[in-house]
């Protein structure tokens, strides 16, 4: 952890809960270990070890997966003799006609760009902590966007949305999987790994000034 | 956690938190420091958002249950389906679990999402039989939940972009996607503006 207390006072520092206000003198538990609030539950921190360095590697990982999930082709439907292969990409555009411009944009953010983006603002913000280098400029606005995305990426609700899709077509066609359909399966475990790994209020304190003076 | 016994909350110590990243600073200060956020005690002011998206997440809802939300024509038929139809035409196909998981994402969430942020909204003004904890537990809920309706446009979207095979079979999205779509943001909008920290503030429930 990068975290070495150069503050001489050792004065603890006060965090509230964001969800009932409820207010604590943040200590760290242990590596694995939580810290919830009292009233309401919430996860305030959760500390894992080399936490930092899992969550690049996943990070990396995602944004590898989701290049080959979508260009390669996901599902391969087939109908007396007539063939389709479709990527990620396509569903994404599927929209594109007419007035259903936005919806293919608004697809396109949740299930590709908006998972990408927020691995690659992790990156930006984790990787100089990690080597115990001071953050890049701008770190707390691209964690702070990494943060406020979480609730519009919605790649693992795509995965159920592909299965949904298979049985409406069983009857009307052949379905077959691309290698596409796989990595974007994994994807779902990755993103949801390095979703458990981070822990806000540790990243938070290693990117604050007056603590790292 | 060190805590004193009954719980304290930062606006009582004149406090302001800032809930992107748990840190306080004195009541008044409008960033914080540390992340940048905007500081506000409890937004009182945004339960007019959380209303007025509410409202057009409703309203988008109506057309989203009328108009097609497929368009499936083969060789020798053209067939539309609204939410609802699809669904039916699913269970008769013998896929009770399918069947449920749209019935569910599509009907029972949203509407079961308006029902409790309607609810949420108007409890923090008047008593309610509910306790603190249960609304907040409910609160939670929502929030996780709500994403989950987007299954059926992303079902759209994987149907319309695979089955398109000339003259034999096609599927195209109906104008109920798009506003299928719609209500489920303007929702996430609407509990996105929520501060769960106002369903505290006059905590009937003592114990617990
Ligand atoms: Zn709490
Ligand atoms: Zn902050």
């Amino acid at each position: 952890m990068t975290d070495t207390a150069q503050t001489p006072v050792a004065e603890p520092e006060l965090i509230a809960c964001p969800q009932c206000d409820a207010l604590y003198s943040a200590v760290a538990p242990g590596p694995g270990e939580r810290a919830t609030c009292l009233r309401c539950g919430t996860v305030l921190i959760a500390p894992r070890r080399n936490a930092f360095l899992r969550v690049i590697a996943l990070a990396i990982t995602m944004m590898i997966l989701m290049f080959g999930a979508t260009f390669f082709p996901f599902l391969q439907v087939r109908v007396s003799g007539f063939r389709n292969s479709s990527s990620v990409f396509d569903a994404a555009l599927a929209f594109v006609d007419g007035p259903m411009l936005p919806l293919s944009v608004a697809v396109a953010a949740l299930i590709v760009l908006i998972p990408v983006a927020r691995a690659g603002l992790v990156l930006y913000v984790l990787v100089p902590l990690a080597m115990d280098r001071a953050p890049l400029r701008g770190a707390t606005i691209a964690f702070r966007w990494a943060e406020r995305l979480k609730p519009w990426s919605m790649a693992e609700i795509f995965v159920i949305g592909v299965a949904v899709a298979l049985v409406k077509i069983s009857d009307l066609a052949r379905v077959d999987y691309g290698p596409a359909f796989w990595m974007f399966a994994a994807l779902v475990v990755v993103i949801t790994l390095q979703d458990g790994y981070l822990c806000r209020w540790t990243i938070w304190k290693a990117l604050d000034k007056e603590a790292r003076k | 956690m060190s805590h004193a016994a009954p719980i304290e909350t930062a606006r009582d110590r004149g406090l302001v938190a800032c809930t992107r990243c748990t840190r306080v600073w004195p009541m008044g200060q409008e960033r914080c420091s540390r992340c940048g956020s905007p500081l506000v005690s409890r937004r009182t002011r945004s339960l007019q958002r959380v209303w007025a998206w509410l409202f057009v997440g409703m309203i988008c809802y109506v057309p989203a249950n009328i108009y097609p939300m497929l368009r499936t024509r083969t060789l020798f038929m053209t067939d539309e389906s609204t939410i609802l139809g699809g669904a039916i035409e699913i269970a008769h196909h013998g896929s009770y679990g399918i069947a449920a998981i749209i019935i569910i994402a599509s009907v029972v969430i949203p509407i079961g999402k308006f029902i409790a942020i309607g609810y949420l909204a108007l409890s923090l003004r008047r008593q309610v039989r509910l306790s603190s904890h249960a609304r907040h537990k409910l609160y939670e809920f929502v929030e996780f939940i709500g994403r989950w309706s987007m299954i059926d446009v992303f079902v759209v979207a994987i149907l319309s972009s695979l089955v398109q095979l000339s003259s034999v079979a096609s599927i195209n999205p109906g104008p109920a996607a798009i506003t299928f779509a719609l209500s489920v943001i303007f929702t996430m909008m609407s509990a996105l503006s929520f501060d769960p920290r106002m369903i505290w503030d006059f905590p009937e429930d003592t114990t617990a």
